[in-house]
């Protein structure tokens, strides 16, 4: 069957009984990451009867169906003429994105395992933290949990290796790096990937009108500050932690 | 209002309906109910609509104070329940009065119980459902004091409806679990594949409304390339190694997007089967193709729809059953599993 083949890109494959995933890479790039967005976006306005929602990741777009109202091969279909209408590796960013410059604490007890992540990249803490603290970064997808924003492309010095053991719990806005990505999250929760830094933002806020703090496409900026200026911030700004937010125009 | 007080409540109850579909992309899966057979048994029971909320109670249930008259239904795993201390038959509906008090124990197998009000739990709703997903952080687990509402009822003062009884499929001890390849199958070697089929696991003891851990003795399962791969969708069902190659199944609370490899997807239909699966449990996983997994949800689905027929009045002459052998014995006073014969469950 040549089942272990080298995948061509973009790939349709199944999820399950009632999946289906359009992949197009198997790497992170700025051209698959446009691509999945903006499929996905094409996608949600084909309003396709049978498919019950759709989702990114991050370089993926998921299309979840009802097969008893929508055939395998007939989703298919779909999706293959649709990615022959363009070059969805060009496709623009959505509209209305935000850039956020949130302040962050590396290293201390806040954030434990910075001095591991420098090692392993080969640097200093201040260093690291120089390098880290410097990268505007774009939500690639938002996924795991709620509102919770998968973030990139980091330099390639930062293409470590998930940890083989779980860093048992890591708290709500919790900075943590892995394969040139950040992610933020939301709620406390344990994770392979390391904890670098810490924020006071509070990404999903249920009880409010527009519960989702980010959007896949947001820029953000993780700008040092000392322990107690965050503390201060937290205390001051519980929903943010001090994030100044501004429209980035397109 | 009709509804219940909770008076005591064990540590894994709360509320649960059909879940929230559509909220994928802002990373939070449909949760819902871990065993929606029970969720569709009760709406049969109650003869109303299979998307009410009802109670799901973890391993333990709680004492109630019924408010106002209503119907209840128990569905999912056989607890032991009294009204005012007198037994109540399980997969059953049953009317309650204002002032009544209604305890429920703990599983005597199986895992998820199901406490239904006729009307439906009429807590607020939250991102359009009422379901509690407490890895997402929507709502919380029941406490003390809580104040379950019942939606409106027509059969809530006449008891329309109620001392109805079904025979469950039996999912509350572990078996046999289909399972579908699915897009990171093929980072897993043929034979890693194949002996995932033959091993026989247990259910460890690790389990919550996320995910189950399945243990084996023996080597683990691991995927090519397993620490580095891109994080990626995650569907309910889907069975991921961790690092050390030790398989979890997902259920519908799990997070939407994961880096660990995904070996393949239990059928939705075996997910109840999953959740249900008291700790050390035997299960076992079955390879089965697309087609003939759609084929089996579908005749699975079929059967969902039949249930509101296959409920029966609880109490029956034995001279008016037809075939005495595909009736379960209820007797009103003490419940039983899918097996009449079972009397691990009696007494």
């Amino acid at each position: 069957m040549g089942r272990h083949e080298q995948l061509k890109f973009p790939v349709i494959r199944t999820v399950g009984l009632q999946g289906m995933l359009v992949t197009f890479a198997d790497a992170l790039s700025e051209p698959s990451n446009r691509a999945t967005l903006g499929f996905q976006a094409a996608l949600a306005q084909l309003a396709i009867g049978g498919v019950i929602e759709t989702s990114t990741s991050l370089a993926s777009v998921f299309v979840r169906f009802d097969p008893s109202s929508l055939s395998h091969d007939q989703l298919r279909a779909q999706l293959e003429s649709l990615l022959a209408d363009q070059d969805w590796y060009g496709a623009s960013l959505p509209e209305g994105r935000r850039f956020w410059r949130v302040p962050t604490v590396y290293g201390t007890d806040l954030a434990p395992q910075l001095g591991e992540a420098a090692d392993a990249a080969g640097m200093s803490e201040a260093q690291a933290i120089d390098s880290l603290g410097a990268a505007r970064v774009r939500v690639l997808t938002i996924g795991f949990a709620a509102s919770q924003p998968y973030l990139g492309t980091l330099g390639a010095e930062w293409d470590l290796p998930r940890q083989t053991a779980l860093t048992p719990r890591v708290p709500s806005g919790a900075l943590v790096q892995a394969i040139r990505q950040f992610v933020l999250f939301t709620a406390p929760a344990p994770t392979g990937w390391r904890h670098v830094g810490q924020t006071g933002m509070r990404l999903f806020r249920p009880e409010r009108e527009d519960p989702f703090a980010l959007r896949a496409g947001d820029e953000l900026i993780f700008e040092p500050v000392t322990r107690a200026d965050l503390l201060r911030l937290r205390e001051a700004d519980p929903d943010n932690g001090g994030a100044i937010v501004s429209e980035i125009a397109s | 209002m009709s509804g219940l007080r909770v008076l005591q409540v064990g540590p894994v109850v709360s509320v649960q309906d059909m879940g929230r579909p559509g909220l994928l992309e802002r990373g939070i899966s449909q949760g819902g109910a871990a065993d929606v057979l029970a969720l569709a048994e009760g709406a049969a029971l109650l003869r109303q609509p299979p998307g009410l909320a009802a109670l799901e109670m973890g391993g333990m249930g709680g004492t109630f104070e019924v408010t106002g008259a209503l119907r209840i239904a128990l569905t999912g795993a056989p607890m032991g329940a009294t009204l005012d201390g007198v037994a109540l038959a399980w997969n059953a509906s049953h009317q309650v009065a204002a002032g009544q008090k209604l305890v429920i124990g703990a599983a005597r197998r199986g895992v998820y119980g199901y406490l239904h009000l006729g009307g439906g739990i009429a807590t607020d709703p939250l991102l359009g459902s009422r379901a509690v997903h407490l890895m997402g952080g929507i709502g919380r687990a029941a406490q003390a004091g809580d104040l379950l509402p019942a939606g409106p009822d027509a059969g809530s003062e006449t008891g329309r409806e109620t001392g109805l009884g079904i025979t469950p499929e039996d999912r509350f001890s572990g078996g046999v679990l289909r399972i579908v390849e699915s897009f990171q199958s093929s980072l897993f070697p043929d034979e890693v594949l194949a002996r995932f089929g033959e091993t026989a696991f247990r259910r460890g003891g690790r389990a919550n409304r996320m995910g189950v851990e399945m243990i084996s003795d023996g080597a683990g399962f691991s995927a090519a390339g397993q620490l580095n791969i891109l994080s990626e969708v995650i569907a309910p069902g889907d069975v991921q190694m961790t690092g050390d190659g030790k398989p979890f199944v997902l259920l519908r609370e799990c997070q939407t997007t994961g880096g660990y490899p995904r070996i393949g997807t239990v059928l939705p239909c075996d997910l109840a089967r999953v959740a249900q699966a008291g700790q050390g449990a035997a299960l076992r996983f079955d390879w089965v193709t697309l087609q003939q997994g759609l084929e089996i949800q579908a005749r699975y689905d079929a059967q969902v729809t039949s249930l509101p027929s296959r409920c029966a009045p609880l109490v029956r002459d034995p001279a008016e059953m037809a075939d005495l052998l595909s009736y379960q014995l209820i007797s009103g006073v003490v419940s039983a599993g899918a097996d009449p014969f079972d009397t691990g469950d009696n007494k």
